[in-house]
């Protein structure tokens, strides 16, 4: 006879994530936690801590800084990263093209969405990771639905998606050769709406900017813009103030934000539970360009 | 609320993409954004109507080719449950998809074509689904709105399966009538078969009942990692020592006797320390750290479990093996890696005792080799021994993957049908 009552939803996809996560810091030699700032990462944070309590986490965390940051963002990330006593490490797209990498996007619409993908390789390359966790789930995009958990990429970081590692029961095969590496999903199974339902049970705290705030922006392609040099606003794009929250945080080029009077976590719960528009549909210009944008980033190594 | 893993079978045109996207589409889990992209590859198709087929394709090639090649994961919710469809395609060429779908499922839903009846394929996804014993089984019998929506036509194929079905190990099997296309007995009753007394399809899968699938007589953990917070400031957490897994059976108790495998000591767990702070007790599939009362030497790969009930310790193994591999067969001699719950272990393939059809179930016993999507009954020499339960028994601790040591990719996937 059991005691205690069943597990919640949240519990037993907290205990796939903290196996996972067990896992490759038991299989790799050099993982490491890519965390954005923003909530996926947050929560991801969060498992990792949890998964090796009371032993500190065993890996660094990676940022992979675009310099198109919301500044809120930046503060939050340091305050967590030394809240949780973990090594930060923080790979600049600046650098990246300073040292001729990569070359800067030009047009109105240029953003460092894309040049991300070689800092994030150039960092796995230089520090040796040979694993890195990411908080991408499979509800959020069409490519990412056929993502495996652990999901092989080759010496140049691609990702091919006809040609995966079957994935069966919990047994990962997490063997690579030097040069190659693995992404790895502990949230794969989430759904935003699980994402923060943890953040309501596990009181996490968030940027700002996630929460309902007044701020001048701008439409461009259907999308709500901040308005700030990176954006680039033009003329015949008028600016007006707003009572917005953002459902992701990325770079602050593309990243859309919504009309919104959403100012907690239990607010925004609700507001998810009636919204009819997914999350990458409503903010990310950089998913809108074509069907496939998503699928053709992973190929050449995105996130 | 509670999760229900799910993985969909079904011939190419039996209706599994639509069906898939009238469950989500039904229960508000497509967006409109996703909805006007649908809209607009229809537009395109020529179709003219947003074509619900489209959500599940996800790859551009797969667009491209118009089919789905590969698991995809999709995810929908209902104030009773949350549901994790693993979708795999029903082609010939592709058991491996739905040998890894049905590997993590709870219950398995075959679509068959009310005209065409029970196809050889269906007959491959029922055996599949008995062979990774995914407890329940559903089979929506589908286009029902071509049989003129007629009892008759609904029960020839109920009988076909039954009578197949009944040569398999298959613990619940429930029939469904459906038309994908409209939505008939999906998620609402349909009023076109007032025949039908049974739930519609969502309904079953809210109320089926999942709970007494768990295995909680055969305490079985196996230890991912050691913690040690040696560096750690606080002094009391000098001697911390825990050991880290998922529970895969049974239920563990602080107070609980345990054996620790290999070495066949005994001790007393003092505590349970969950996610959230220490339990009262443990089941599958929580995510602990056990403590115990002795100092034993326990590393990753070991097995914790109870002196009165423990896996057996083989290095000879009997399994069903899903060849997945289309670069080199599986013969006699084939070197492996044996990865089984927090255990990896170097292979030796001894014999190839049969192939078997999985469309006649006839076993062959003079094939010499198993090919990409073929199934036989291997046997397997370790170089150590693993610590292991027959798959019929404990899921997660009869299960392994087969790992090509020289270029890492997963060969195949077995479980365990014998151990000495
Ligand atoms: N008349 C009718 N057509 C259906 C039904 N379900 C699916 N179809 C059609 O059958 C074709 C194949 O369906 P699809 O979902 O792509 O099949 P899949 O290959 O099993 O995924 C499509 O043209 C569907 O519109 C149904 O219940 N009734």
């Amino acid at each position: 006879m059991l005691t205690t009552p069943g597990l919640s939803q949240l519990d037993v996809l907290e205990a796939e994530s903290i196996q996972i996560i067990r896992e490759v810091a038991a299989e790799f030699e050099r993982p490491v936690l890519l965390f954005s700032g923003g909530k996926d990462s947050v929560v991801l944070l969060r498992l990792a801590g949890k998964a090796f309590r009371p032993a500190p986490v065993p890996f660094p965390v990676l940022h992979v800084d675009t310099g198109h940051n919301f500044p809120e963002v930046i503060e939050f990330r340091d305050r967590q990263v030394a809240g949780l006593g973990v090594r930060l490490v923080v790979a600049s797209v600046q650098e990246s093209i300073d040292r001729g990498r990569v070359r800067e996007e030009r047009g109105l619409r240029a953003s460092r969405n894309r040049l991300q993908t070689v800092t994030l390789l150039d960092a796995l390359a230089e520090h040796g990771f040979d694993a890195a966790f990411g908080g991408a789930r499979r509800d959020e995009e069409k490519a990412r639905a056929k993502e495996r958990v652990v999901s092989f990429r080759d010496e140049f970081g691609q990702w091919d998606p006809k040609n995966q590692r079957p994935e069966l029961w919990n047994l990962f095969n997490t063997r690579i050769r030097p040069g190659e590496h693995a992404r790895v999903f502990p949230l794969s199974n989430w759904t935003e709406l699980d994402v923060w339902e943890y953040v309501r049970r596990e009181t996490l705290e968030l940027p700002a900017i996630y929460f309902a705030h007044r701020r001048t922006v701008f439409e461009r392609d259907g999308l709500l813009l901040d308005d700030n040099p990176h954006t680039r606003r033009q003329d015949d794009e008028p600016a007006f103030p707003a009572t917005v929250r953002f459902r992701t945080v990325g770079d602050a080029s593309c990243t859309g934000a919504i009309e919104s009077g959403a100012a907690t976590v239990g607010e925004v719960i609700e507001e998810l539970k009636t919204t009819r528009v997914t999350e990458r549909g409503q903010t990310r210009a950089d998913d809108r360009i074509s069907e496939a944008a998503m699928e053709d980033r992973k190929r050449e190594g995105y996130f | 609320m509670d999760i229900l893993r799910l993985a969909t079978a079904g011939s190419v045109d039996d209706g599994k993409s639509t069906l898939i996207g009238r469950l989500l589409y039904d229960s508000k889990a497509i967006f409109e954004d996703q909805l006007a992209a649908l809209e607009r590859a229809g537009a395109a198709r020529g179709s003219g109507h947003a074509d619900l087929a489209l959500l599940t394709d996800g790859l551009r090639a797969e667009r491209e080719q118009g089919i789905t090649i590969d698991v995809a994961h999709r995810y929908f919710a209902t104030p009773r449950r949350t549901f994790i469809i693993a979708d795999t395609p029903g082609h010939i060429q592709y058991t491996r998809n739905m040998v890894t779908g049905a590997s993590t499922a709870d219950l398995a839903i075959i679509l068959v074509d009310v005209r065409k009846g029970v196809l050889e394929q269906s007959r491959r996804h029922a055996f599949l689904a008995s062979l990774l014993r995914v407890p329940h089984l559903v089979v929506a019998v589908n286009k029902m709105d071509l049989a003129g929506y007629e009892q008759a036509a609904y029960e020839r194929v109920v009988a076909e399966f039954a009578a197949f079905a009944a040569k398999l190990d298959i613990g619940d099997l429930t029939f469904v009538p459906v038309c994908a296309l409209h939505g008939d007995n999906v998620v609402e009753r349909s009023i076109n078969m007032p025949w039908y007394d049974g739930p519609s399809l969502l309904r079953h899968l809210e109320h089926v009942h999942i709970a007494s699938d768990r295995n909680l007589i055969d305490a079985r953990f196996p230890v991912q990692c050691v913690i040690r917070p040696r560096q750690a400031a606080d002094p009391l957490l000098h001697d911390y020592r825990g050991y880290a897994g998922q529970v895969a059976g049974g239920v563990l108790r602080p107070g609980d006797e345990v054996v620790h495998l290999p070495s066949g000591l005994t001790s007393v767990i003092t505590h349970i320390d969950g996610p959230g702070g220490p339990v009262a007790e443990a089941v599958a599939p929580m995510s602990v750290v056990l403590r115990l009362d002795d100092d034993l030497d326990i590393s990753r790969g070991d097995m914790i479990a109870r002196p009165g009930n423990q896996p057996r310790a083989a290095q000879d193994l009997e399994a069903m093996v899903c060849w997945m591999s289309g670069e080199r067969p599986l013969t006699a001699g084939t070197r492996l890696l044996v990865k089984h719950t927090t255990a990896t272990a170097t292979a030796v393939v001894g014999d190839l005792r049969y192939r078997l059809d999985v469309n006649s179930l006839h076993r062959d016993t003079e094939a010499r080799a198993l090919t990409m999507n073929e199934i036989g009954r291997v046997r397997l020499r370790t170089a150590r021994p693993l610590f292991a339960d027959e798959y019929a028994r404990n899921r997660a601790t009869g299960a392994f993957i087969l790992i090509d040591e020289a270029d890492n990719a997963t060969m195949g996937a077995g479980m365990i049908t014998g151990l000495r």
